[in-house]
C-alpha cells in the first residue's frame, strides 16, 4: 500500500518535470520561431544571421564569442557560468517568494516593491554603519536581516488588506509596488549621503556596498574596498572572469528551509490548508487571517533577501530612479515559481534556468544584430503555457497510461529534478 | 482651471474606456488582468501604423497641405489597427481561459509579460533603440485640434467652453466618449448585453436557456481587447507624444482598479475615470497646475515632495478599495472556467 503510494507521487512528480520541460521547449521554439521570422522579412538581416541566433538562444551559455573569421566559437564559459549563478541568486529568492504565496491560494505579482524595499534597507544599513563600528561580517548580517525585515513589511500590507478587508490581492500589490518605487527613489533623493560621488562618472547610483563609511580627516567619506560584501569561497577560482559569490549557497540554503517548512512543519501545513480552501481551514480550527499575512511576510521576506543578496555582492550598484520602472527580477520570479510548479527545490534550478536565459540575451545583443528582449518573450510563453499546465498533465498522463509505472522508481523526487533539468538546459 | 480639466481628461479618458474593457471581460466572466499588455500592444500597433503611414505621399502631402481631415482620418484609422490588434492579442487569453480552461490570473500575466517584451523586441530591431515614435513631426502638429485647425486666429478668445473643448484637443478623445455611451447601451439595453451579463452570473443558467456560454464569454473578451488596445494607442497618443516605449506606467492596473471602484457599471466607472484621472494629472503636471488664474502654482509651492504627488494615483487607489470593498459585487462566476458538465 505504501509503494503504491510512493509510485503515485513519483508519477506525479514525473509529470510536473515533463510539463515543465515541455513548456520550456515550447517556449524557446516560439523564441527561434520569432528570430527566423525576423531575419526572413528584415532587409539588413539574413537566414545566416537568424540561424546564429537559434543556435545562441539554445547554446548561448557555450559560447566564447566569435573567432577571428566572425564565426561563433563554443565552449566552457567560466565567465557566463559564474554570472548565470551569481544571477540566479535572486531570481531564486524571489521564485521562492512567489511560490509560497502560491501555496497559500495567493499571488505575490508584488515581488518587485518587497525588492526595492529591501534594496533601500539593505543599502541604508550597508552604507549607513561606519565600518569601524563592528567588524565586516556583522555589518553585512544586520544588512542582509534588515533587508528581508523591509521585505516582509512591504509584504504584510497587501497580506492585511487581503485578510482584512477581502481586496484583491494582485491589485493591492501593484499599487504598493508603485508606491514602492516611488518610496524608494525619495529616500536615496533626500538622503544625499548614499549617492555616489566618487565615481563621477555615473550619476543616480547608490554606492556599492564594497564602499565602507569610514572617518577621513575628521570627515565621514566613503573609501572602496572598506565596506562589507559577500564571501567569494573560492568560487571566483573556479568561474574565474564572473561576479559569483557565495551568495548562490546561501539562497540554496534557503531554498531548502523553505521545503522543510511547507513539508515539515505544522505552519507550512496550515499555510497550504488556507491555500487548499480557505473556508475549510477556518472550520479545522485554522486561524486563515493570520496565515494569508503571515504567508505574504514571508514571501515579502524572501523578496528582501533576493535584493539584499544582490546588492551586498559589492560589485552591484542600484539605479535610484526606479520610479518610472519596477525591477524585473521581482517579476521574473513569476515565471520562475510556475515553472517549477511551486516547489522549493524545483525553484532552484528554475531560477538557474531563468538567469541562463538572461545571459543568453545578453550573447544575443553582444554577438548579433538580435537583442535582449527575445528571452522575455520565451520567458513569457513559457508563462503562457504553465496556465494550463494541469492540461499538459493530463495530456500527458493520458499517453503514459500504458506504459509501465516501474521504470521511474529509481530515483526520489528531488534528485529526478536535477538530472532532467540538467538535461533540459543542455538540450 | 482649462488646463487643468484638458489634463484631466488626458488621463481620464484612456482609463475610462479601458475600465469598460475590463467590464466587458468581467460580465462575461473571464477576468481580463492583461489590460496593461494589451494597451502597451495596441500602442505599439498605432504608433508603427501612424509611422508607416506618414511616408505614404497621400499623408505626407494632406499634412503639408494642412488637410486636417485627412489627418484625423488617419487618427481614427490608427484607433482601428490599435483595436483590431488588440482584440486579436486578447485572442491568445480567451483561447487559454475557454477553450483550456486555464488560470486566468497566470494567463493574464502572461500576457502582461509577453506585450512589453514582444513590443521592445520589434521596436529594437525597427528604430535601433528602445523608443518608437513618429516618422516626423509631433502628436500636436498632426493631429491636434487647434484653432488654426479652423482657420480662427490664434488670439481669439473662444470663451471657457471652446477654450476647454475646442482647441488643443484630440479627436480621439470624443471618439472614446462617444464608443463609451454607444458601448454602455449595448451593455445593458440589448438582447446580446442581458445575455453576456448571464454568462458571467450564472452561466449554468444562461446554457440552459440555449445561450452559448463559450461564443459569449470569446465576445466579452474580444470586445475587451479591443477597447484595450484602442485605449493604449489613446494614451500613447495623447499623454507620450504618439510614442511607444513598452510601457504604460501601470494604466491598465489602475483601470482595473477604477473598474472595482466604480462597481463594474459603467456611469460609476466614468466617474471613478474622473476622479483617478485628477490625481493622475496632478502627479504628472503638479508644477504647472494654476488652479485659480492668479499664475501662481499652489501645489509646486506647497511643501510636499514630488514623489508624494506621483505617488498619489496609487496610493489612493488602495485607500479607496479598502473603504469600498464591502460594498463592491463582482460578477458572480467571474475566473471560473465553465464546465458545461458542472451543476
Amino acid at each position: 500500500m505504501k509503494a503504491q503510494g510512493r509510485t503515485l507521487l513519483q508519477k506525479d512528480g514525473t509529470k510536473t518535470v515533463l510539463a515543465s520541460l515541455l513548456s520550456i521547449a515550447v517556449g524557446l521554439a516560439v523564441g527561434s520561431l520569432l528570430v527566423l521570422l525576423v531575419g526572413l522579412f528584415s532587409d539588413n538581416l539574413g537566414l545566416a544571421s537568424a540561424w546564429e541566433g537559434i543556435r545562441l538562444i539554445f547554446f548561448g551559455i557555450l559560447n566564447t564569442g566569435r573567432n577571428a573569421t566572425g564565426s561563433l566559437t563554443w565552449g566552457f564559459n567560466s565567465q557566463s557560468i559564474g554570472n548565470m549563478l551569481f544571477r540566479a541568486t535572486p531570481l531564486i529568492l524571489t521564485g521562492l517568494s512567489v511560490s509560497v504565496a502560491f501555496k497559500t491560494g495567493l499571488f505575490n505579482i508584488g515581488a518587485p516593491g518587497q525588492y526595492l524595499m529591501g534594496t533601500m534597507a539593505t543599502l541604508a544599513i550597508a552604507l549607513g554603519i561606519p565600518s569601524t563600528a563592528m567588524p565586516g561580517p556583522v555589518i553585512w548580517l544586520l544588512a542582509f536581516l534588515g533587508g528581508a525585515l523591509a521585505g516582509a513589511l512591504w509584504g504584510c500590507i497587501p497580506g492585511l488588506v487581503k485578510a482584512l478587508l477581502n481586496i484583491n490581492e494582485v491589485l493591492a500589490c501593484i499599487m504598493t509596488n508603485w508606491i514602492a518605487a516611488n518610496l524608494v527613489t525619495w529616500f536615496f533623493d533626500a538622503t544625499k549621503v548614499f549617492q555616489n560621488t566618487v565615481e563621477n562618472t555615473k550619476s543616480s547610483y547608490v554606492y556599492k556596498t564594497a564602499y565602507g563609511k569610514t572617518l577621513v580627516d575628521g570627515a565621514w567619506t566613503y573609501v572602496d574596498g572598506n565596506g562589507v560584501q559577500t564571501a567569494k569561497l573560492g568560487l571566483d577560482k573556479i568561474f574565474s572572469g564572473s561576479q559569483v559569490n557565495a551568495g548562490i549557497l546561501v539562497a540554496i540554503l534557503i531554498a531548502i528551509g523553505v521545503y522543510i517548512l511547507m513539508t515539515k512543519t505544522t505552519l507550512g501545513y496550515q499555510l497550504k490548508a488556507c491555500g487548499a480552501n480557505r473556508h475549510a481551514a477556518r472550520y479545522a480550527g485554522i486561524n486563515d487571517k493570520r496565515n494569508i499575512v503571515l504567508s505574504m511576510a514571508i514571501a515579502g521576506a524572501l523578496s528582501g533577501a533576493a535584493a539584499a543578496l544582490y546588492y551586498l555582492s559589492g560589485n552591484t550598484e542600484f539605479y535610484w530612479h526606479t520610479y518610472q520602472a519596477l525591477p524585473a527580477t521581482g517579476f521574473n520570479g513569476i515565471p520562475v515559481a510556475l515553472l517549477a510548479a511551486n516547489n522549493p527545490i524545483g525553484v532552484i534550478f528554475t531560477g538557474c534556468f531563468m538567469s541562463m536565459l538572461n545571459i543568453v540575451g545578453l550573447q544575443l545583443t553582444n554577438l548579433t544584430a538580435y537583442n535582449e528582449f527575445i528571452t522575455d518573450v520565451i520567458i513569457s510563453v513559457i508563462v503562457y503555457l504553465s496556465a494550463f499546465s494541469l492540461l499538459i498533465k493530463m495530456m500527458l498522463s493520458a499517453r503514459r497510461k500504458d506504459k509501465p509505472a516501474a521504470d521511474k522508481r529509481e530515483q526520489d523526487k528531488p534528485a529526478e529534478e536535477v538530472s532532467v533539468e540538467k538535461g533540459g538546459e543542455q538540450a | 482651471m482649462t488646463f487643468l480639466i484638458q489634463q484631466t481628461l488626458i488621463y481620464a479618458i484612456p482609463l475610462m474606456i479601458v475600465a469598460l474593457a475590463g467590464v466587458f471581460a468581467e460580465r462575461s466572466g473571464i477576468i481580463n488582468l492583461a489590460l496593461e499588455g494589451i494597451m502597451i500592444f495596441g500602442a505599439f500597433v498605432g504608433v508603427l501604423f501612424v509611422n508607416i503611414l506618414q511616408g505614404v505621399p497621400f499623408f505626407h502631402d494632406a499634412f503639408a497641405s494642412k488637410s486636417w481631415l485627412t489627418l484625423q482620418g488617419l487618427e481614427l484609422l490608427a484607433m482601428l489597427a490599435a483595436a483590431v490588434l488588440g482584440a486579436v492579442f486578447s485572442l491568445l487569453l480567451s483561447f487559454a481561459s475557454v477553450n483550456l480552461r486555464a488560470d486566468q490570473t497566470i494567463g493574464g500575466t502572461a500576457l502582461n509579460l509577453m506585450a512589453p517584451a514582444l513590443v521592445l523586441f520589434l521596436i529594437r530591431i525597427i528604430a535601433n533603440q528602445n523608443t518608437l515614435g513618429m516618422a516626423e513631426g509631433d502628436a500636436a502638429s498632426w493631429f491636434m485640434i487647434k484653432k488654426s485647425t479652423f482657420g480662427i486666429d490664434r488670439k481669439t478668445d473662444l470663451g471657457f467652453l471652446g477654450e476647454t473643448f475646442v482647441n488643443k484637443v484630440y479627436l480621439a478623445t470624443y471618439v472614446c466618449i462617444l464608443l463609451f455611451v454607444v458601448l454602455s447601451i449595448l451593455l445593458y439595453k440589448t438582447k446580446f448585453g442581458l445575455r453576456l451579463r448571464s454568462c458571467g452570473e450564472n452561466p449554468q443558467a444562461a446554457d440552459s436557456l440555449g445561450i452559448n456560454v463559450y461564443k459569449m464569454r470569446y465576445a466579452g473578451t474580444t470586445i475587451s481587447g479591443a477597447l484595450a488596445g484602442m485605449g493604449g494607442f489613446v494614451y500613447a497618443l495623447t499623454t507620450a507624444n504618439c510614442a511607444s516605449t513598452g510601457d504604460v506606467a501601470g494604466f491598465g492596473f489602475l483601470a482595473l482598479a477604477v473598474m472595482i471602484f466604480g462597481n463594474w457599471k459603467p456611469l460609476n466607472i466614468a466617474g471613478s475615470a474622473l476622479l483617478f484621472g485628477l490625481f493622475k494629472c496632478i502627479a504628472a503636471s503638479y508644477d504647472s497646475i494654476d488652479i485659480n488664474g492668479d499664475g501662481i502654482c499652489m501645489l509646486a509651492k506647497a511643501p510636499i515632495s514630488s514623489h508624494v504627488y506621483r505617488m498619489l494615483p496609487y496610493l489612493i487607489t488602495l485607500v479607496v478599495l479598502a473603504f469600498t470593498s464591502k460594498k463592491s459585487r463582482a460578477p458572480k462566476a467571474e475566473g471560473i472556467p465553465y464546465d458545461k458538465g458542472q451543476r
